[in-house]
């Protein structure tokens, strides 16, 4: 589908802003709203680009930079932190080779840091992309990374 | 419906007021000012300074800009609690602001300031933020992320008021900054250069390009020869700068600190604020009489509004009257008319403007404004930068002689002189039109239902024909570009429905309250403001002998001497200009 039928996929009323705006993103390869998207959007709803840009970078789940194939959202909340989330996001680092925010070289992975993502019962926790992993450790979060890379073509 | 009155007690005074009143406006009432930076009357209360906090019996701490009073309600305006909230806020305030107060454009008339003064802040707890790097904008419109307080005035009157939404808030919390669509420099995207912005920051987080220096060194250079030209608008505000109340007409002391500024010739934007009356006006009775498909007429004087137009309504710039602005008029004489009048080398001259208004320094900039075949006005200086000037130079203002502009470009009459408020160019078009369709003058100069602080304004003004017959001239006034907004949309919709518009005549000024409000202005102003402003410029209309533009005998003589006539082909090249049509992310020319 072309950016214009992924817009046009849900009526154009302002409710629908978000909805449209993670549809257009997930199309995304790099995981982003470029300008040509964000426009595209605007004028379905009539709304001013600056209104709908502000609102890509308000929201964490957007981003308005282009990001790596897989997004990592390691839970930065308070329970993760207690079950040893530190160490997962020192792992996570030192595995990936960037720091929070950035993206690896190959383009694959982006790793970010995030408010609670609800499973508390399985803390530490992450989530890539749609899916969550709890109960990390090194060993396992290795493991997850790993099994990501290989699933590439 | 009429509101219920509530009674409620502030401080322990009772006060009633209508439902709805928010308890910042009730206590205000009651005689106490309560603090605040983000809440200014002109717009709708957003909530995020958090400095009028008062607190309500049985509730607790509240906002009060954004709180309704309730029935028997009784606040508190000043206890302890609500003094520590408010110091918290304002240390935190603080912590993340550049106070670089002695060198910042709005020293002694910052909010921030003010009210850290008024609540004894010697000491701030928190550590400072990181600072953004200061990017160089460049442009006209300029910013400094380290003093934003992210209070949303700018975000609020870019997009409600003017309708331009060039300005929204970017990212979240800790990280949020005030910027454009795709986080663009100011000058690079479709900002008009209103400077609402400008005048509604309580900081100095937004301020204009300043070009005082040019001017200097131009009235420094013995070789060149430099005349002023300064807008309607300006002689009801300058006076503010200098302690007189808004509205008071400064016409005299004005050209008299110009003078004593060193400025080799002192003439006069009324001037040509009746030449483009003749222009605009003929242009506008040819239009109408010859039954012209291009109606509505719309005024181009103000040039936020241009942009604005070739931005957002390109489709209608064949109905924008082709006459060029007072200022660019004035600029394009200045080097052609008046050099062969002094017999001087118009190489030598260099034009100055002293205009209410910062689009007016990217007006001077357009490319075509080039028709003398020298920039037509080099430098435009806003009112805020002349009374700067006028301050530097030790010249006291109070005791400044009255004294005229000079004559050849410099005398007007009361037409000229309401440009500077809504409607007044409509009025003043009104005045000499009725003298162009009818050959007979106007009894009654006064046009009150294009006057005042509405919105839009609408008026039908018969006009009789030659012929005996009479045209019900429908005309539409428009200021603030939200408010303009408004009409275009009716027009552009009636001309998509029929191929015709009602209106004859339409005004638009971009800024609320026309050019007395304009985004060079004194800063502190309200809408009130804006409209004691206009008064004063309607009490100069009054006072002078000639109420019409075709009345001014220098007019009369520009055109015997040097034009011909209105509209003639030396003044369609002098006086007339064309529009584009700009893109949406950058407003950059797409013709």
């Amino acid at each position: 589908m072309t950016t214009r039928q992924i817009v046009r996929s849900l009526e154009p009323t302002q409710d629908n802003l978000l909805a449209i705006l993670h549809r257009v993103q997930n199309d995304s390869t790099r995981n982003f709203l470029d300008e040509p998207e964000i426009r595209e959007v605007a004028d379905y709803l009539e709304l001013p680009y600056s209104f709908v840009y502000g609102v890509a970078t308000f929201y964490s789940m957007f981003s308005v930079q282009p990001r790596g194939r897989h997004v990592v959202r390691v839970c930065a909340s308070p329970p993760c932190h207690l079950m040893g989330g530190r160490t997962i996001r020192d792992e996570l680092r030192e595995y990936l080779g960037v720091e929070f925010g950035d993206t690896t070289e190959d383009g694959l992975f982006t790793l970010e840091m995030s408010s609670c993502l609800g499973t508390c019962g399985i803390a530490p926790a992450m989530m890539i992309d749609g899916e969550i992993y709890g109960n990390l450790d090194g060993v396992r979060l290795r493991e997850i990374i790993d099994r990501k890379r290989r699933e590439e073509p | 419906m009429d509101a219920r009155d509530v009674s409620l007690t502030i401080n322990g005074v009772g006060v009633k007021v209508p439902e709805g009143t928010t308890i910042l406006q009730a206590a205000r009432t009651a005689g106490y000012e309560v603090p605040s930076l983000c809440f200014h009357p002109d717009l709708k209360p957003n909530g995020t300074c958090g400095m009028c906090v008062v607190e309500i019996e049985g509730v607790g701490v509240r906002r009060s800009c954004c709180t309704p009073i309730g029935e028997g309600m009784r606040v508190q305006t000043n206890t302890p609690r609500v003094m520590d909230t408010r110091r918290t806020l304002i240390e935190l305030i603080l912590a993340d602001h550049a106070a670089d107060c002695p060198i910042c454009d709005k020293h002694g008339k910052c909010d921030l300031q003010r009210i850290g003064q008024d609540l004894g802040i010697r000491e701030i707890r928190m550590p400072a933020k990181e600072g953004y790097s200061r990017r160089s904008d460049g442009g006209i419109v300029l910013r400094d992320p380290n003093k934003c307080i992210l209070c949303n005035r700018c975000v609020s009157v870019c997009t409600e008021v003017q309708g331009v939404a060039n300005l929204t808030r970017i990212g979240r919390g800790y990280h949020t900054k005030i910027g454009t669509a795709f986080d663009l420099t100011i000058e690079d995207s479709v900002c008009v250069n209103c400077g609402q912005c400008v005048v509604y920051c309580p900081v100095g987080a937004l301020s204009s390009r300043d070009d005082t220096r040019e001017v200097r060194r131009a009235l420094a250079d013995s070789r060149k020869h430099v005349v002023v030209q300064e807008a309607p608008a300006i002689r009801a505000a300058l006076g503010e700068e200098f302690g007189l109340p808004p509205g008071t007409v400064v016409s005299g002391r004005m050209h008299a600190a110009l003078r004593k500024l060193g400025f080799d010739r002192v003439f006069d934007t009324n001037f040509a604020a009746d030449v483009c009356i003749l222009e605009e006006g003929t242009e506008v009775v040819e239009r109408i009489v010859s039954g012209s498909p291009d109606l509505p007429v719309i005024t181009s004087c103000s040039p936020g509004w241009i942009k604005f137009m070739e931005t957002f309504y390109p489709g209608l710039r064949r109905l924008v009257s082709s006459a060029k602005s007072p200022q660019q008029m004035f600029g394009a004489l200045a080097k052609t008319y008046y050099p062969r009048e002094a017999g001087l080398d118009p190489a030598e001259i260099v034009s100055v403007s002293v205009m209410p208004c910062t689009a007016k320094k990217f007006e001077a900039d357009r490319p075509e404004m080039r028709s003398s075949g020298f920039k037509d006005v080099d430098f435009v200086l806003t009112t805020r930068e002349l009374a700067r000037m006028i301050k530097e130079s030790g010249i006291r203002f109070e005791d400044l002689e009255e004294a005229p502009a000079d004559e050849l470009m410099g005398s007007y009459t009361g037409a000229a002189t309401i440009f500077g408020a809504t409607g007044g160019v409509m009025e003043a078009a009104l005045r000499t039109a009725y003298h162009l369709v009818t050959g007979g003058e106007l009894e009654n100069v006064d046009i009150l239902p294009v006057r005042g602080m509405e919105g839009v304004k609408e008026a039908v003004v018969p006009l009789p024909l030659p012929d005996g017959g009479t045209l019900e001239l429908k005309v539409a006034v428009a200021h603030g570009l939200g408010n303009a907004r408004r009409i275009l949309d009716r027009i552009q919709a009636q001309l998509a429905a029929t191929g015709k518009s009602d209106y004859h005549f339409v005004e638009i000024m971009a800024c609320p309250g026309g050019c007395v409000g304009g985004g060079g202005q004194p800063f502190g102003s309200t809408l009130g403001t804006r409209e004691e402003r206009g008064s004063g410029l309607y009490g100069e209309d009054r006072s002078l002998r000639s109420r019409k533009s075709h009345e001014n005998p220098a007019v009369q003589r520009l055109y015997e001497t040097f034009l011909g006539s209105p509209c003639s082909e030396k003044a369609h090249h002098l006086l007339h200009t064309g529009y584009g049509q700009r893109e949406r992310v950058h407003g950059r020319s797409v013709d």
